[in-house]
């Protein structure tokens, strides 16, 4: 049978487990009437035997299903002739292959060396041997284990507690698939960026002012020197950043503002989806935005005044970013100036202040652990922004404090590095890996803060 | 305590829209007059035609069973229920001789004049010092710093808090104990300079030491100002009011001295809640 069938057939056979379960718990309750006396309901009971029934065998299943193809290849290999031992892993590899086509298709109709229509027969006979002892292995440990758990089935059989247990057990799991996607990430990263700086040093990536990764593949090429300094791209990406902010915060804090303080609640209702409806705009289509309409008005503009302003302007990038970010700081600062106490605000007019007042000595220092804690996030969003960058934003690393040239960005380069043929071991490539390493390490501790801020600020009123 | 009264209690039981306040309403040297008084939430009518005074240096105590309208009707005196949208009210207010719901009445100024303190403590998450000095910065009440310190330094004074501050000025105004916050927020009002002080229960969320001590203060406090007071404690409106006002069901009951309302109340309503059988 195949592994399709088989996990039909374990769905069938927990079904009946269940049912056999709960008849036996009730039967050794002495009827429907002895329920009382059980520790858990019928119900428990056949759960458990279900459980003790499809978790053994299906793990069993994948594990089964994970290891078989390399074992049979192991043993191929091994059976293969003596000559064949000496070939190189890729070599060997081509060799795997053709045997496995072979074995796929019908062997007689095709000619080849003996030794590998031996192989092909060997493998197809192993597969069989293998699926079948499968299916024996898989039906009877889900039946043993399914007659085991039947035949605990008494009133003392804390059922209940087991049945929580698993449960908690598999979403402690589920909740733990983003930690260990983290993990995977953060170390495929880390062994990548390792690589990378054993040809660029440390330091010279760091600290370097130059960065033109284009290196000679061949000997005496011409066309690059493989300078490996990030400074021009973190520069650029904190240009880019900083412009997004200067039109993110102020817009996005005083929307904040209109909208739990002065907006009438039919104002509030229209505005704060048209607002989040921002937020779902793709950023793809905020970059073609900047690149086609804010970029060429920007030139545009700028030439009337007699400045020469760059198509690909850190100016146009920004400001679109900023855009994007609005409604991610407008909805973070809403969110805490709602959480600051009526009391405060009461207190305030109690006194005497007006409206304004109240919003700019009461209101914004209580909440503004809050609203920075929120900008924060959104500056690690803008570090992060790639497609807005990537579309509008140019290719040349610039080191320039001017919004009106052209500069790049960490997530540009990373895009352009791994996009197209790449030799995958040049440091080219890793610098990638590199780059991505120290971005993830600022975006973290910009989150961290952020979050420590947050908190710090959850606890004044709670 | 129970908002509802006794149904089975005849006397209790009718109808109160027809009932007329007793006792004297008026006051010879009143500070703030109200007069037929309607307040509504939306369609819900909260106070039914109530008529007040609040004497010159007088402390004035309204009690009541829960939602009888005494905290809406002393919110209506500096027009903090302002803020609340469905909130719509009739009748004339008067502070000495200016309508506090004339149009051309600037709230702000209002509020200078009239200064509320609320049942929870709220200091704003300032320091000491800044809570105090925050009514006369917004009022501009201070021209230099010195004048400023002052101005905090006997506020304080005023509230009972100096010596117990005067060292940590600059530590933040939440820090405090409850019943030293309660103190703060009523230096804060008294910074101001206020004429008349309204009090939401301002002892409800406090433990008896911290309670009696802010009833002294309200004593000293009454040689200055005219205190209005809305309490849950019948004890404490005997102890620090010259005048105790009775609401039931957003109708004023009763307004007498203390000492009668307490000993020998007009109105039959009157003596059943003062007398615990019902609220």
């Amino acid at each position: 049978m195949n592994t399709s069938m088989l996990l039909i057939l374990a769905l069938l056979l927990m079904a009946m487990a269940f049912t056999l379960g709960r008849k036996r718990s009730i039967a050794v309750a002495g009827g429907s009437q002895g329920i009382r006396n059980l520790n858990s309901l019928p119900g428990y009971y056949g759960t458990l035997s279900a459980l003790w029934c499809g978790i053994p065998s299906i793990l069993i299943l994948v594990v089964w299903v994970l290891f078989d193809d390399y074992i049979i290849q192991q043993v191929i290999i091994q059976e293969l002739p003596s000559s064949t031992q000496a070939l190189s892993e890729s070599e060997l590899g081509l060799l795997l292959n053709t045997v496995s086509n072979m074995a796929i298709n019908d062997t007689s109709t095709l000619s080849a060396e003996p030794y590998i229509i031996a192989a092909a027969e060997r493998l197809n006979g192993l597969q069989h041997i293998s699926q079948m002892a499968l299916t024996v292995v898989f039906i009877c440990v889900a039946m043993g284990l399914s007659l085991f758990s039947w035949m605990r089935v008494s009133p003392d059989l804390k059922a209940r507690v087991k049945v929580e247990n698993v449960f908690k057990i598999a979403l402690l799991m589920c909740a733990s698939i983003a930690v260990f996607t983290t993990a995977g990430i953060v170390f495929s990263v880390i062994f990548e960026s390792i690589k990378f700086f054993q040809s660029v040093p440390f330091f010279d990536f760091i600290f370097g002012l130059q960065w033109s990764p284009q290196m000679a593949i061949r000997e005496g090429q011409i066309g690059g020197s493989g300078a490996f300094g990030s400074v021009p791209l973190f520069a650029g990406t904190m240009l880019i950043s900083a412009i997004a902010m200067i039109i993110a915060v102020p817009a996005g804090l005083m929307a904040a503002i209109y909208l739990s303080e002065y907006a009438s609640p039919k104002v509030r209702t229209f505005v704060k989806p048209a607002l989040e409806v921002l937020a779902g705009v793709p950023t793809v289509v905020y970059g073609f935005f900047a690149a086609l309409t804010v970029a060429p008005y920007l030139r545009e503009t700028g030439s009337m005044f007699g400045l020469s302003v760059s198509s690909e302007s850190a100016l146009a990038a920004g400001l679109v970013m900023g855009v994007m970010i609005i409604p991610f700081v407008s909805s973070l600062s809403d969110d805490v100036i709602n959480a600051v106490p009526q009391s405060l605000r009461d207190g305030s007019f109690g006194l005497g202040a007006t409206h304004s007042e109240t919003i700019k000595q009461v209101i914004i220092p209580a909440a503004l652990p809050g609203i920075v804690g929120g900008i924060l996030l959104a500056v690690s969003r803008a570090i992060g922004e790639t497609m807005i960058v990537v579309m509008a934003a140019g290719l040349a690393a610039n080191l320039t404090a001017n919004p009106m040239e052209s500069v790049t960005t960490v997530t540009v380069q990373i895009v352009t590095l791994l996009v197209g043929d790449q030799e995958f071991n040049s440091p080219k490539t890793l610098s990638a890996f590199a780059l991505g390493l120290m971005l993830f390490v600022i975006t973290l501790i910009l989150n961290s803060v952020a979050l420590m801020v947050v908190k710090k600020y959850r606890e004044q009123y709670e | 305590m129970k908002t509802k009264t006794n149904e089975n209690d005849p006397q209790i039981a009718q109808d109160v829209s027809t009932l007329q306040t007793v006792g004297n309403v008026f006051s010879d040297n009143a500070k703030m007059s109200m007069r037929n008084v309607n307040v509504f939430y939306d369609d819900k009518q909260a106070i039914h035609d109530v008529s007040l005074d609040i004497g010159k240096n007088e402390v004035v105590a309204m009690i009541g069973p829960s939602g009888c309208g005494k905290s809406t009707f002393l919110r209506c005196m500096n027009r903090m229920n302002d803020t609340i949208d469905s909130c719509r009210i009739e009748g004339d207010f008067r502070l000495e001789k200016d309508d506090i719901y004339h149009p051309k009445q600037d709230v702000v100024a209002l509020r200078a004049r009239v200064g509320i303190v609320f049942q929870k403590p709220n200091p704003f998450p300032k320091s000491i010092y800044d809570n105090v000095a925050y009514g006369p910065k917004v009022h501009g009440l201070a021209s230099s710093k010195t004048d400023l310190d002052e101005i905090v330094e006997v506020s304080l004074r005023k509230a009972g808090l100096w010596a117990e501050v005067k060292d940590r000025l600059t530590a933040p105004g939440t820090g405090l104990s409850g019943g030293q916050q309660q103190r703060l927020c009523i230096a804060r009002t008294i910074a101001v300079g206020p004429e008349v002080i309204l009090m939401d229960e301002p002892c409800s969320a406090l433990d008896p030491i911290a309670t009696a001590k802010i009833e002294e203060l309200m004593a000293e406090l009454s040689q200055n100002f005219t205190i209005a007071i809305v309490t849950h404690s019948m004890q404490q409106a005997a102890r620090v009011s010259q005048r105790t006002a009775y609401f039931h069901m957003g109708k004023l009951i009763e307004v007498n001295d203390t000492k009668r309302v307490f000993t020998n109340p007009e109105h039959e309503l009157t003596e059943a809640y003062i007398t615990g059988r019902f609220g």
